[in-house]
């Protein structure tokens, strides 16, 4: 039995679940312990989290870099966007379940086209296709307010339960933080299952040797093609939740740098690990709201940090926290 | 009882016809030897029957059943697994992982994606299994990627094997490992073979591990079968020795 | 008659612009493996650095000693390629290739800003040169003489650019590496070498595209941006590493362009995405490609 215990990887060890419980003590606790200001750039930090999570089913476990994820991020926000402008809809829970539908069915469209192929093509092809979004987002005015997007209201959480107070930063700081938690836990949760799952085994399979798991019968095609839907799911959902935080969607959200800004998120925190994406995503925004706040040339910071990281850091915050702890237990 | 026959199979590339019109059968329960000098359409035959490629003309019958147009994934269930001559393995997952994505693909459980691999006993318990009949329990935690080469080629045959296949095609398991290597490798090969319900053919060079291991052998030239027979046939075929052993031998 | 010959100078136009900077882009992939998202910028430092130059020298140089200026641009996005490629590319050659895209993404996050802090906020043009060319007719039809310059410049590039790849020796060295970068070594081509000067001369062509839209368009801030992904779907339907496919392309996309312009502006960039993505579908290897 003793290597049946090796068999099992650590997957739930006790220090994993009591670091993992702290955590969610921490951002259970923000909103009473940190000013508003904080807890909404953790909230926003928390909804790119999500996205950073689906976004690396494709490039963490399935080997695929998609260079077009503004796509589902953009879906799922301009179809909450258009449900308050033509349907009137106010429900935070419709809207989420609508921004996971509709950028699940765009994946699943863009995707039977981006997973026939791999490396640079892939890339090129997502980013493509995200464009074609973006494009018709811009022209097609009438829908969708061109470049001046599309206002959202506050929105009823649970409904009406806890609908909208007076104060739209008291509501976002403190009942639409703890949603925007809940639905996050969920999410994580989820993808840790998923990417644990017989089914995520297969995708690193695929990652690492397409050929042979092919020969062990994983069918390719349909395994990366039902990890694109779901990783289009996750960001979808980040956009639902973006929308109501930000008041307003814009063809931005579409246009390709933002797919840049997925990849740079989910790389700064590392891509190999499953939490590095949430710590990257949470991190990324602290570091881009004091750039902004700080100077006009923020992009230039953000530059230089995504440059100084590739050069000197590929494995990311985590990863290279990883490292670190591994030198210091070995040291002693 | 022939468990796989080939009819008349072709394969062109170019003007160059790698698989000439070839009728190949493999008899169930036994080890066969493919030999020939490189180039001489072995693995472009393996890769026909196993459905990495799809033959131009011919078919291919296995077990009965036509499966000249069937997918890879059609004759995986159907019984046919193959490993590959460069090895080809997972190697971001652990030894024991790579075996038991293959029973799980087997089992047709990776469409599960809401539960937990590890919390499979009986996968856990196949895929130990499968590693301590090759003499690779100790690695089972080892990611695929730090084994050394002839652990890795170990591995490559048991990811084919825990398929549980009724025909395992092995493209050269031996090479590129020390002659030392090579004997553990083939007594694992030998002992499935022996004591399962399969069926193995064997890609190799080493003329020495040939003789010693298989029941039969079938050496190919040029993209056509050269000679069929016992170890004891092919040894005193003169064309065989000639054309194929004098090459062999220097390798 | 006269708008269709209107529109076809247009879709030439077009077509040479983004025939100078897709071919750049082209070769740096064919001979690199790398898809350089910072391509863009290099061709933004083009148009800034000839608006610049011009600017500074317009109150004393004769208008016709200003055109001259215009090939500043393209020195400068040429030297800023030789300086990027060994500081900022070469250490990842032998990384995966989600470092090498990362790394140019960071490359075009920091030229965007560095232009702003140079130049500022604002755009920057030299209209002078486009308006002492005035307009020209042709077979009846009034055109300005500007953009037949451009057309001009942007055919001799690619005969320039066809002559050198595939006649001289340069050319050869290029497209052996290209075709395998380790023979070429084995070869005693100095591969290193060949690296930075294929990336500064993909960097020279985006940079003379940029220098000669600008008296047209300005410098603008976002022009890279906006002028690398029209250089994507160029290169993806034309095939990516391939000279004539970014030629062809060029043209495939500079005729669709007016055509969508005239007829459905509402979707033409959608339409031209959809083209490359279909392209890319049916012939990933584009149409010129190899696969």
């Amino acid at each position: 039995m003793t290597e049946l215990a090796l068999t099992s990887p650590r997957v739930l060890s006790s220090r994993r679940v009591l670091s993992g419980a702290l955590a969610v003590g921490a951002l259970a606790a923000i909103p009473t312990i940190a000013s508003p200001f904080q807890t909404i750039t953790i909230c926003y930090g928390l909804v790119f989290a999500i996205a950073a999570l689906g976004f690396n089913l494709l490039l963490g476990y399935t080997g695929l870099l998609s260079f077009g994820h503004s796509a589902y991020f953009g879906t799922g926000a301009y179809v909450v966007a258009l449900l308050v402008k033509y349907l009137g809809v106010a429900s935070m829970e419709l809207f989420v379940v609508a921004g996971i539908l509709g950028s699940a069915a765009v994946a699943a469209l863009f995707g039977v086209v981006c997973v026939r192929y791999t490396r640079i093509f892939f890339g090129i092809l997502t980013l493509a296709l995200s464009q074609v979004l973006w494009s018709l987002a811009l022209k097609l005015f009438w829908v969708t307010g061109g470049s001046d997007g599309l206002r959202v209201p506050t929105p009823t959480l649970l409904g009406g339960l806890g609908g909208p107070g007076a104060d739209k930063v008291e509501f976002i700081a403190h009942r639409y933080y703890y949603y925007v938690l809940i639905l996050f836990l969920v999410a994580t949760a989820g993808m840790w299952v998923i990417v644990n799952s017989p089914f995520g085994k297969a995708l690193q399979a695929i990652r690492d040797n397409e050929t042979r798991a092919e020969f062990v019968g994983v069918q390719v095609w349909k395994y990366r093609w039902i990890a694109f839907v779901i990783s289009g799911a996750f960001t979808g959902l980040a956009g639902a939740l973006w929308v109501p935080l930000n008041g307003l969607t814009t063809p931005d959200i579409l246009y390709w740098p933002f797919s840049g800004r997925i990849v740079f998120f989910t790389v700064l925190g590392g891509f190999r690990t499953f939490i590095g994406p949430i710590v990257g995503a949470i991190a990324y925004n602290y570091l881009e709201t004091y750039a902004v706040g700080f100077t006009v040339y923020w992009q230039l910071v953000l530059g230089i940090v995504l440059v100084l990281l590739v050069l000197t850091m590929p494995t990311g915050l985590v990863g290279t926290a990883m490292q670190l702890v591994e030198r210091v237990r070995r040291g002693r | 009882m022939s468990l796989l026959e080939t009819k008349a199979v072709t394969k062109t590339f170019g003007a160059n016809r790698a698989v000439d019109a070839v009728d190949f059968t493999v008899r169930a329960g036994e080890l066969l030897a493919l030999i020939g000098s490189n180039g001489a359409g072995k693995t472009t035959l393996v890769n026909l029957i196993s459905g990495l490629l799809r033959a131009d003309e011919g078919t291919i019958l296995f077990a009965g059943k036509d499966v000249t147009r069937q997918t890879v994934n059609q004759r995986i269930r159907a019984g046919i697994a193959r490993s590959f001559q460069l090895v080809n393995l997972f190697d971001g997952l652990s030894a024991v992982d790579n075996i038991a994505l293959t029973i799980f693909a087997r089992q047709g459980k990776t469409r599960s994606l809401a539960t937990l691999a590890a919390r499979d006993q009986a996968v856990a318990e196949e895929a130990m299994l499968i590693l301590k009949e090759f003499g690779l329990a100790p690695k089972a935690p080892t990611l695929a990627g730090g084994l050394s080469q002839g652990e890795r080629k170990l591995l490559d045959v048991a990811v084919a094997y825990a398929l549980r296949p009724k025909l395992l095609f092995l493209d050269e398991p031996t090479s590129g490992v020390s002659t030392r290597e090579k004997a553990p490798i083939m007594d694992v090969v030998t002992s499935i073979v022996r004591s399962g319900n399969i069926t193995a053919v064997v890609i190799e060079h080493d003329m020495d591990i040939v003789f010693r291991y298989s029941d039969r052998i079938v050496a190919m030239h040029q993209g056509a079968i050269l000679a069929d027979g016992t170890p004891e046939e092919i040894r005193r075929n003169e064309q065989v020795t000639t054309t194929l052993i004098g090459t062999g031998e220097t390798r | 008659m006269d708008t269709l010959l209107t529109q076809i100078l247009n879709s030439l136009f077009y077509a040479s612009i983004l025939f100078l900077i897709a071919s750049g882009l082209s070769l740096v992939y064919g001979v690199m493996r790398i898809v350089n998202m910072a391509h863009g910028n290099l061709y933004a430092i083009g148009a800034y650095v000839a608006a610049w130059t011009i600017g500074l020298a317009s109150t004393e140089l004769h208008v016709s000693l200003l055109f001259v200026l215009l090939v500043t641009g393209a020195l400068a996005a040429a030297l800023a390629g030789a300086l990027i490629e060994p500081a900022f590319l070469r250490p990842l050659y032998r990384r995966a290739e989600e470092y090498q895209l990362l790394m140019t993404f960071g490359l075009l996050l920091v030229l965007e800003d560095v232009m702003r802090l140079l130049w500022g906020p604002h755009p920057l043009t030299a209209s002078a040169l486009s308006d002492a060319l005035g307009s020209i007719s042709v077979l009846g039809a009034t055109y300005p003489a500007y953009n037949i310059f451009v057309i001009v410049i942007g055919a001799l590039a690619a005969v320039g650019l066809g002559a050198f790849v595939y006649r001289t020796r340069f050319g050869v060295m290029l497209r052996a590496t290209s075709q395998d970068m380790r023979m070429a070594s084995a070869l005693g081509i100095n591969v290193k070498r060949v690296y930075v000067q294929a990336f500064t001369l993909g960097c020279l062509m985006a940079g003379l595209g940029g220098a000669v839209v600008m008296p047209i368009s300005g410098a603008v801030l976002g022009m890279g941006v906006d002028a690398l992904i029209l250089a994507f779907v160029v290169v993806v339907i034309g095939g990516l590493g391939s000279l004539e496919g970014a030629l062809v392309g060029a043209l495939i996309v500079g005729f669709v362009r007016t055509l969508g312009i005239t007829y459905f502006a509402e979707v033409e960039l959608a339409v031209l995405y959809l083209i490359a993505a279909v392209v890319l579908f049916v012939r990933p290897a584009g149409l010129f490609g190899r696969a």
